[in-house]
């Protein structure tokens, strides 16, 4: 087995894939940008890479002087799709308007495991930028061949090459004209230096935000078909219900409504909504229901059999801790939709999701059909903060079309948003510290019980840590979320971190710079501090000031809060410093690290997923309370720029400190320690 | 029974849908009239994606019937602009960039067009209050707050 097809591609699916791209994009010149793994991995076999299962991108300039980037990556709010076009008008001296830049085709671009993780600024820009740099040089070359001119005289510029005399000048698309040229990019194609950018580095503002205020922007919810027809899923009331029987009579006797059912898939369809509703609710469905667990017995169910954990002997003094977070739901404001077409041969899906390759093989395999004939299209998203790595309402909406041979249209609602898509994993960590007489950490054993093991590492240093993630069943169907663990598995540091100080009588912030050598790190922890005036003025009695730090991915953040509490914690200011290497876009970038921030208040206050019994009951958002305008504190963002590192995501570690700043500042106003999320009083 | 026939004023244009009496407005804008601006976001009225103004005033369309809105002039996003020219408050969250993924933006907008016609010139506390039904997960509340305060003062200066 190749380590492609360990990957999960389908080599034959993309043959056809490449088969494709070449007649649809005719002649000019093709660049293909190589993961640098596979790159890594042909290089070893001594083997010329083959094009284009180990392609992650694509830069095509046509005849017609339009120039198409290609990529896996998506588009649900992050703004990968202008930072990836700042990335190449760059590389290519085009304004960024030039760049037509196609996300998440599986049809058209290059297979890619998903949006996710952070990796489209640190993997994907690099990757477009080395291909729209290799194309250039393509351009350069032919200009020179051309001309029989030095490549090195030539000049760039809006699109154009010109010579140093000014005399002879062609564009892209004259320079392309009559070729076939295919290149893969090598790491030896120089790019353009930092000091040289016009594009990237700079606030460019959102590509498609004017037809976002005016509502022409279509998202797979808004999409519809000729004869489509819009399915409802009959949903089983709790977890591991299971369908006894079932009477159809009722629903199939209102005009124009199709039941489908494959064994417990049981859904119908109707040429308009409001009559595919009321044949859902007319449907008689009996269920065997089996007992379940619910959020009362939830952290001792996920610490079953576990150990105990051992405090060091003969240190100068030690802490145990134990802190607990809740199942909290992703709750996209777009749920989850796909319009599914069958033509006889080919399965095409248009739906959001972060992962459009994983959701072909999905389709595919529910269908049991070949992923070459599934085509997934991912329309610029409604958000999924990492909710959307599956393609549930893809693959039902798929089964549907196939099943009765017209397009269908599915769009889950809100209550099967809250109640049937996966959910943050819930958790519990417990840690067990010893600190010398100098006030150094010297002992750190720290165990996660289901929420996951990302972000588990101690960025303090101690010798020897032992830190394990120990996997669990969880009542609930659990996945992905924005940052994943590293929320939760950060809280329980950090405030574990600020019980420590105060055990030991220091101020937090100088016990963490004691045991802190990261001098990133160190950076923004006292740029935050500084901002919201750390070691100032005593605040009124009812207020206090905490403070938290943390990395993940690459980049680091700490945020400092003011929170004055009587009967609720109401925080009054926040201050944040982020740090993710070279800024691509400042605007674009603030906007991520605030919304995270105000994104990570609802975890860290109020959100909770309700259930008992197997039934999650905070079905709506009038149950399931997120931060709305009035939850919005007065906010700094303190954006450190490192034109001397690389440029890594941003879209997630912003949200891991908030929660332990603020219920280290409850601590600091009331004595009162908080180790549960979401924070009570 | 056959099903009646509304008549509806959408975006100036008169319109005609045959719906049961308790059809959401929201189900007649989107499916039946294929105007999609208007957004599903909770069908029970408490995110705020669905705004649209019904003679002037904010309204949920998903807990609004279809029939209670016959014969009353209902704008949604797409007829918010004048031509090409757009409305003080799309321009002012294209000038703040106030969205991420957007799908709230056009509830969000419908929202304040309702509180600006109001009150033209709302206070900070105002703005949030009129503002606390709309969602925004991606949580772009900040730059949204700038941009009403933006397009509350272009339409003073526009008068």
């Amino acid at each position: 087995m190749t380590e492609f097809e360990e990957s999960g591609l389908d080599p034959k699916a993309l043959e056809v894939t490449r088969r494709q791209i070449l007649r649809s994009l005719g002649g000019g010149i093709l660049v293909f940008a190589l993961a640098p793994d596979i790159l890594a991995f042909a290089q070893r076999g001594g083997q010329r890479p083959t094009i284009p299962q180990e392609v992650d991108a694509w830069v095509h300039i046509g005849t017609d002087g339009r120039i198409g980037v290609m990529t896996g990556k998506v588009e649900v709010g992050q703004n990968a799709r202008t930072m990836l076009t700042q990335a190449a008008a760059e590389e290519l001296l085009v304004p960024p308007e030039s760049i037509h830049l196609t996300m998440g085709d599986t049809d058209l671009v290059p297979f890619d495991m998903g949006t996710f993780g952070s990796r489209t600024t640190p993997t994907m820009v690099p990757q477009i930028r080395k291909a729209a740099a290799a194309a250039r040089e393509a351009l350069l070359g032919l200009a020179a061949a051309k001309w029989g001119v030095d490549r090195a005289s030539l000049k760039l510029e809006q699109g154009r090459v010109t010579t140093a005399d000014g005399k002879r000048s062609a564009s892209y698309g004259e320079l392309a004209r009559g070729q076939k040229l295919e290149t893969p990019i090598s790491d030896d194609t120089p790019l353009t230096p930092i000091s040289d950018w016009r594009t990237l580095g700079t606030s460019l503002p959102k590509i498609g935000a004017r037809d976002i205020v005016t509502g022409k922007h279509t998202y797979a919810s808004d999409l519809s078909r000729p004869g489509m027809l819009y399915a409802k899923v009959l949903r089983a009331p709790s977890f591991g219900a299971t369908l006894e029987s079932l009477n159809t009579q009722d629903a199939e006797a209102i005009a124009g409504v199709k039941v489908f059912r494959d064994g417990s898939f049981v859904a119908v369809a109707a040429p308009r909504l409001r009559d595919a509703e009321r044949a859902l609710e007319m449907l008689k469905a009996r269920w065997s229901e089996k007992p379940q667990p619910s959020n009362k017995e939830l952290f001792a169910l996920l610490t079953e059999g576990a150990e105990k954990q051992a405090l060091p002997a003969g240190a100068h003094m030690t802490l145990q801790g134990r802190y607990t977070a809740e199942f909290i739901a992703h709750a996209p404001l777009e749920t989850r939709a796909a319009l599914a077409e069958w033509d006889g041969k080919k399965l095409t899906v248009h739906t959001g999701t972060q992962r459009p390759f994983g959701v072909r093989g999905e389709v595919a395999s529910a269908l049991g059909i070949p992923e070459a004939q599934v085509r997934v299209l991912v329309p610029d998203t409604g958000s999924g903060y990492g909710g959307k790595h599956s393609g549930d309402a893809a693959v039902e909406a798929a089964r549907i079309a196939k099943a009765l041979g017209v397009p269908i249209k599915l769009v889950w609602t809100r209550r099967e948003e809250f109640t049937h898509a996966y959910v943050r994993p819930a958790g519990v960590v417990e840690i067990a510290s010893g600190v010398d007489a100098g006030g150094k950490l010297d002992h750190w054993q720290f165990d996660n019980y289901n929420s996951g093991g990302a972000g588990l590492g101690c960025p303090y240093g101690v010798a020897d840590p032992r830190v394990e993630h120990h996997e669990r069943e969880s009542p609930l169907r659990q996945g992905s979320y924005r940052a994943l663990a590293t929320t939760f598995n950060n809280f329980s540091r950090e405030t574990h971190m600020d019980e420590l100080a105060h055990a030991l009588g220091l101020d937090p912030l100088e016990f963490r710079l004691r045991n802190l050598s990261e001098p990133r790190l160190r950076a923004v922890l006292e740029a935050a501090a500084k901002g919201i005036g750390w070691g100032g003025a005593k605040p009124p009695k009812g207020r206090g000031f905490g403070i938290a730090c943390g990395t993940d991915k690459g980049s680091v953040v700490a945020s400092a809060v003011e929170v004055e509490v009587d009967s609720a914690i109401r925080v009054l200011r926040i201050v944040n410093a982020f740090e993710c290497g070279k800024i691509l876009n400042p605007d674009h970038l603030k906007s991520q690290v605030d919304g995270g921030i105000l994104m990570g208040l609802g975890g860290a206050l109020f959100e909770r997923v309700e259930f008992a019994n197997g039934r999650i009951l905070s079905d709506g958002f009038s149950k399931y309370r997120v931060p709305r305008f009035s939850d919005m504190p007065p906010m700094e963002t303190l954006l450190l720029d490192r034109p001397d590192l690389p440029s890594v995501g941003g879209g997630e570690t912003p949200i891991i400190a908030l929660a332990p700043a603020i219920g280290n500042a409850v601590f600091a106003a009331t004595g009162k320690r908080l180790r549960d999320l979401p924070l009570t009083l | 029974m056959e099903e009646p026939l509304l008549s509806l004023t959408v975006n100036g244009l008169a319109r005609e849908v045959r719906a049961a009496g308790d059809t959401s407005l929201l189900e007649v804008l989107r499916n039946d009239l294929g105007l999609t601006g208007t957004k599903y976001g909770c069908g029970e009225g408490a995110c705020g994606a669905c705004v649209v103004l019904v003679d002037g005033a904010a309204k949920r369309a998903c807990v609004t019937p279809a029939s209670e809105v016959v014969g009353k002039t209902i704008t949604t996003i797409e007829g918010l602009a004048q031509g090409d020219r757009l409305h003080p408050l799309q321009e002012a969250f294209l000038d703040e960039g106030a969205m991420q993924c957007g799908y709230c933006v056009p509830g969000m907008i419908m929202s304040a067009a309702g509180l600006l016609g109001k009150n033209p010139n709302p206070s900070e506390p105002q703005i949030l209050e009129a503002m606390e039904g709309n969602v925004c997960r991606c949580c772009g509340y900040p730059r949204m707050l700038k941009a009403i305060h933006r397009a509350a003062r272009a339409m003073e200066a526009r008068k």
